[in-house]
């Protein structure tokens, strides 16, 4: 970066209304939840302090520690499941096939519908009656936890895939050509090329995954409605129910607080990884 | 390209075709089969009478009405954004002071807060500014939420626009506004499309916020109706995926006619 110099500068006033709009909308109601959560509230009528009872409810009753469990479990299969999935698709994608592009077209479409959408066609496709799986898939533990992976995945795969696709093109030709002369085999390759090559890619794609993970609020509204009992009742869905649905307002503040102090440490951490807060030119090293 | 094709590969890249495709097939299937004849048959089994009377079932519950305010909450959400954004992101790359690394740095922070962990105060704001029930409950904070990413990719891309045509420019005597009209804006485009694909599917996909903020049909959006159908239809599950293929209809129709420009501006929003 070259020394300020010479006039024209914008005044940092011009990012002023930005901040307000975000404060207002973003912050503000990020401190609110903070307070809240120190209230009794059934939604109507005004807040009431409460002390602490929510916070010890939440840390002792044992639904946290449930909802957490379920939380971490579903992102950490979802994670595995999405990034080989996306990794294998995304080198494949990246190659010279003549139908690739065609087929990358097709891979596309899940991600064209809504959340909402892809819900509602896998709560038809999963209909015990109805759909194309035999038995109540929805109506069992292990069922229920698959089907939010597998529809999850449907999903986002084509996002992920995309990713890996544009990581490996820019992977330089020479490397594979160096190997092929030194005799490497394709495992090799993809081994000690591909693979290392493609690690900032992978935290990218793989930290867009742990926070999309929080937003498959929907998926569970709709397929299982945190069921069977409370097992896929992750984070988000439980701050909901006890909000929205127990009108448990002040409870549901607390939750939503952890949640804030969850993603905060996940942000940090994409940005740590991910180096988006680098002041620095994309085209460096091109 | 030298690099060679790889069987196995696609051996993979056929199965993962037929886990996108059978879904979609049976989705289509299914919307064009008449209910008695849905029920209890063969899901994966062509319809013997194809029909698509589903399809006048969702038009005439509110399809097209929920489309047109899932559209003016997107243009909504995109006119904020890149009026909010695009002065942000050019100060948070121009100027280098306390406050505008400040500004830069909160929505840095800002990227991974989920919408959930917000909703129950920005409920009760809502409520007190007579907003609740409105577009303007879901515009507001579906545009306050897509401003994290958007900065990144703006702030992205104007990194790229060369010091030397600031210096030309302001060698002529041009203003910080008319740079950012004249020389900003222009070299920016593909970070601007990219927000603004982003930012529309951020409007487009949004649930939540019409959940709690609005309640009345006249605010509804299609998520939100696609979501109430469930309830409406029971178990006419023909129309219910009537209803899912309509509403993917719109983006399948940008899709094909700007495959570059979203492709590509998803490829940005995913962050390189």
């Amino acid at each position: 970066m070259r020394p300020a110099r010479g006039a024209g500068r914008p005044h940092p006033s011009w990012a002023l209304p930005a901040v307000l709009f975000f404060g207002l909308f973003a912050l503000v109601p990020m401190v609110l939840a903070f307070g809240l959560s120190f209230t009794t509230w059934n939604g109507l009528g005004e807040p009431r302090p409460a002390g602490l009872a929510n916070w010890h409810a939440l840390l002792t009753d044992g639904r946290l520690t449930r909802s957490l469990t379920v939380t971490v479990a579903l992102t950490a299969v979802s994670c595995a499941f999405q990034t080989t999935t996306a990794l294998l698709l995304g080198v494949w994608a990246a190659g010279p096939q003549r139908n690739r592009a065609v087929l990358s077209a097709v891979f596309f479409v899940p991600f064209l519908l809504s959340s909402t959408a892809v819900s509602l066609l896998f709560y038809a496709l999963l209909d015990p009656n109805f759909g194309i799986v035999p038995g109540d898939t929805l109506g069992t533990t292990s069922g229920a936890f698959l089907a939010l992976v597998f529809v999850g995945g449907w999903q986002f795969i084509p996002f992920h895939t995309l990713i890996y696709q544009g990581g490996a093109r820019q992977i330089p030709e020479v490397l594979y050509q160096a190997a092929a002369i030194d005799g490497a085999g394709r495992l090799r390759r993809f081994r000690s090329i591909t693979l290392p090559q493609l690690r900032n890619t992978a935290a990218t794609s793989g930290v867009l995954m742990v926070v999309g993970s929080l937003t498959y609020f929907e998926t569970v509204l709709i397929l299982t409605q945190g069921g069977p009992g409370t097992d896929t009742a992750i984070l988000p869905y439980l701050m909901y129910e006890s909000g929205f649905k127990a009108y448990d307002f002040g409870y549901a503040s607390a939750i939503a607080t952890f949640l804030v102090v969850a993603a905060t440490a996940l942000s940090l951490l994409l940005v740590r990884v991910t180096g988006f807060g680098a002041m620095r030119s994309t085209r460096e090293g091109m | 390209m030298t690099r060679p094709a790889n069987p196995l590969a696609g051996l993979g890249a056929l199965v993962w075709l037929a886990v996108v495709l059978v879904p979609v097939y049976v989705m289509l299937s299914v919307s064009l089969t008449r209910q008695d004849e849905a029920l209890g048959a063969n899901a994966l089994r062509p319809p013997r009478h194809p029909t698509l009377a589903n399809y006048g079932t969702v038009l005439d519950n509110g399809f097209g009405h929920f489309l047109a305010n899932t559209v003016l909450v997107a243009a909504v959400v995109v006119g904020i954004v890149l009026v909010l954004c695009v002065p942000l992101a050019y100060v948070a790359v121009r100027t280098r002071g306390f406050w505008s690394g400040a500004a830069f740095r909160l929505f840095l922070l800002g990227v991974a807060v989920p919408a959930q962990a917000v909703v129950v105060p920005l409920y009760l704001m809502i409520t007190k500014l007579h907003l609740y029930d409105s577009l303007l409950a879901v515009a507001l904070p579906t545009a306050a939420f897509a401003m994290p990413v958007s900065v990144l990719v703006l702030t992205g891309t104007l990194r790229d626009v060369p010091e030397e045509l600031y210096e030309a420019m302001a060698l002529d005597g041009a203003s910080p506004a008319r740079m950012l009209f004249r020389l900003v804006v222009p070299l920016a485009r593909g970070g601007i499309g990219t927000v603004v694909v982003y930012a529309s599917l951020q409007a487009w996909n949004g649930f939540l916020f019409p959940l709690i903020f609005t309640q009345s049909e006249d605010s509804r959006v299609l998520t939100l109706g696609l979501f109430t159908y469930v309830s409406q239809f029971g178990v006419d599950i023909p129309a219910l995926l009537a209803s899912v293929v309509l509403s993917g209809v719109p983006v399948f129709a940008v899709y094909l006619v700007a495959r570059r420009t979203l492709v590509g501006g998803l490829m940005g929003a995913g962050g390189k």
